[in-house]
């Protein structure tokens, strides 16, 4: 089912369209409900931004994803990714190294001078089959390995779910990454744009299952990617608890109690009932 | 010498009767968690790759092979309790049998029709240490894709009178079951469980009277 009939508007046609839904989504957002997360106080303004941002996809990112992935073959994919892959392994290599993990980051500066030769400037990515694994890190990451807290959940526009820590952090990324782009204007925006439906392209299905398989979207992507970041900063090491809600054990708390005191007195209570609650470490964790 | 031979025959005799035994007996004990994983992977995605109405996105057909391959190793209701969270406890025998057909309706649809977006990226099994007292382990796998950081794809286990059964899956470091917990609990403080029971069913039939559009 894919929407074949791409109308592309003008630039300008386009910020008529967008910036009055802008303005009226952040109004609505001001006067939403008292939010009940303890992860997302601005709960309000970021529901309006989020379905800011799922208009925005439907109108323009996904269609022209869409495009790219019925247009281009699936080797010219590949070797895209590819080459926006190579091209961030330094940056990768230099948060790995900021974050002490002095093999990763040597690593990543070897992958980048294996791919940038012997992977003809990064179109093929032979350092992976060379044992040469693709890292995931940023200045977000590094700060958090730091002990920077990472703050309330915040929807970015367009660039959708951060944290405080991480949007701060998010242009020195996009500064890192830009780096190399050239000073010639028309190319640094095509490359810019080519980046960003390359991206997109990444996801296209994703939203299919998220839409079937959440009751809230919202809610759903809020949590995966604060769990998922909380993940990837401290490289799987938060053990995974599973609890056994069929014991009697714990009074049930009343309905208005929030989230944080019960997730408090959901751990204690994990703490205090010793083995018969287990704690999965993680592997990262018992490899050290 | 008779005897000692007689007696030779007969030692003789029960070794081959062990060793007959033994593979049997082995058999009735239950998989291992690890082997049970690959060999259930390998043959669903060899299913997959060769079935071109699958591939197209038939959900109904790709629902059957999930249905006969997969469901039969994964322990809902305790996926739906690890979902629910404490207000499980709150709910009546009742209400937790619904809950859990709800949600295996809803994971069911979700993840079967993303099985249709499967083409051949390579799943690698990583090597896991499990000692014969364990009753509940992880075993890690990875997708992996050109160009990207592999994606890791966990699956808890926990040993039952009927085998082990899958009860968790982490994708990338998040839990697809409790990822659930909070957009749950929001239905249960508002709608209480016979509200979080109807917006999982509604969803349901939202889904398949589209799915009947098609």
């Amino acid at each position: 089912m894919k929407n074949n009939t791409l109308a592309v508007p003008g630039r300008s046609s386009l910020g008529r369209r967008l910036l009055p839904l802008l303005a009226s989504t952040l109004l609505l957002g001001a006067c939403a409900s008292t939010p009940r997360n303890p992860d997302d106080p601005l709960e309000g303004y970021n529901r309006a931004m989020f379905s800011f941002n799922e208009q925005v996809d439907k109108v323009v990112l996904k269609p022209v994803a869409e495009v790219y992935d019925a247009v281009l073959p699936t080797p010219v994919h590949t070797a895209i990714g590819n080459v926006f892959g190579n091209l961030g392994d330094p940056w990768i290599a230099l948060n790995n190294l900021l974050q002490g993990k002095v093999a990763d980051g040597l690593s990543d500066m070897m992958r980048f001078m294996v791919n940038s030769t012997f992977g003809l400037l990064g179109l093929l990515d032979v350092a992976t089959e060379a044992g040469l694994p693709k890292h995931d890190e940023d200045l977000g990451q590094t700060l958090g390995r730091w002990g920077v807290g990472e703050g309330a959940y915040f929807v970015l526009p367009i660039f959708g779910p951060r944290t405080i820590r991480d949007a701060a952090a998010f242009p020195a990324d996009m500064a890192a990454n830009a780096a190399w782009n050239s000073s010639h204007i028309p190319t640094r925006n095509t490359v810019t744009a080519v980046r960003v439906t390359h991206e997109r392209w990444r996801a296209l299905g994703t939203e299919k299952t998220l839409e079937e398989g959440t009751i809230d979207k919202y809610a759903y992507v809020r949590d995966f990617y604060l769990e998922q970041r909380r993940y990837k900063v401290f490289d799987g090491a938060p053990p995974r608890v599973y609890e056994d809600f069929n014991g009697a054990s714990a009074a049930p708390l009343g309905s208005g109690v929030d989230t944080a005191a019960s997730r408090a007195v959901e751990n204690l209570e994990l703490l205090g009932s010793g083995g018969a609650k287990l704690a999965l470490r993680s592997p990262a964790d018992e490899s050290k | 010498m008779n005897m000692l031979n007689a007696m030779k025959r007969l030692l003789a005799f029960f070794c081959t009767c062990l060793a007959l035994i033994a593979p049997a007996a082995m058999a009735a004990d239950v998989i291992a968690p690890d082997v049970l994983v690959r060999d259930v992977t390998n043959e669903v995605l060899a299913i997959v790759r060769a079935d071109k109405a699958i591939q197209a996105g038939d959900t109904h057909r790709v629902i059957q092979l999930v249905d006969a391959k997969v469901l039969p190793h994964f322990d809902f209701r305790r996926m739906t309790m690890l979902a629910v969270g404490r207000d499980w406890r709150d709910a009546t025998p009742a209400q937790q049998a619904r809950l859990t057909e709800a949600f295996r309706t809803l994971l069911v649809r979700t993840y079967s029709n993303a099985l249709t977006q499967y083409r051949d990226q390579v799943i690698d099994f990583k090597p896991n240490r499990i000692a014969d007292t364990d009753t509940r382990v992880q075993i890690r796998t990875e997708v992996r894709q050109a160009g990207a950081q592999p994606i890791g794809i966990d699956y808890m286990l926990e040993k039952s009178d009927k085998g082990w059964k899958v009860f968790d899956v982490v994708v990338a470091g998040v839990s697809l079951v409790t990822n659930y917990r909070s957009s749950f609990s929001q239905e249960v403080r508002s709608g209480g469980i016979d509200g979080l029971i109807r917006s999982i069913e509604d969803k349901n039939r939202s889904l398949e009277s589209e799915q009947a559009r098609k």
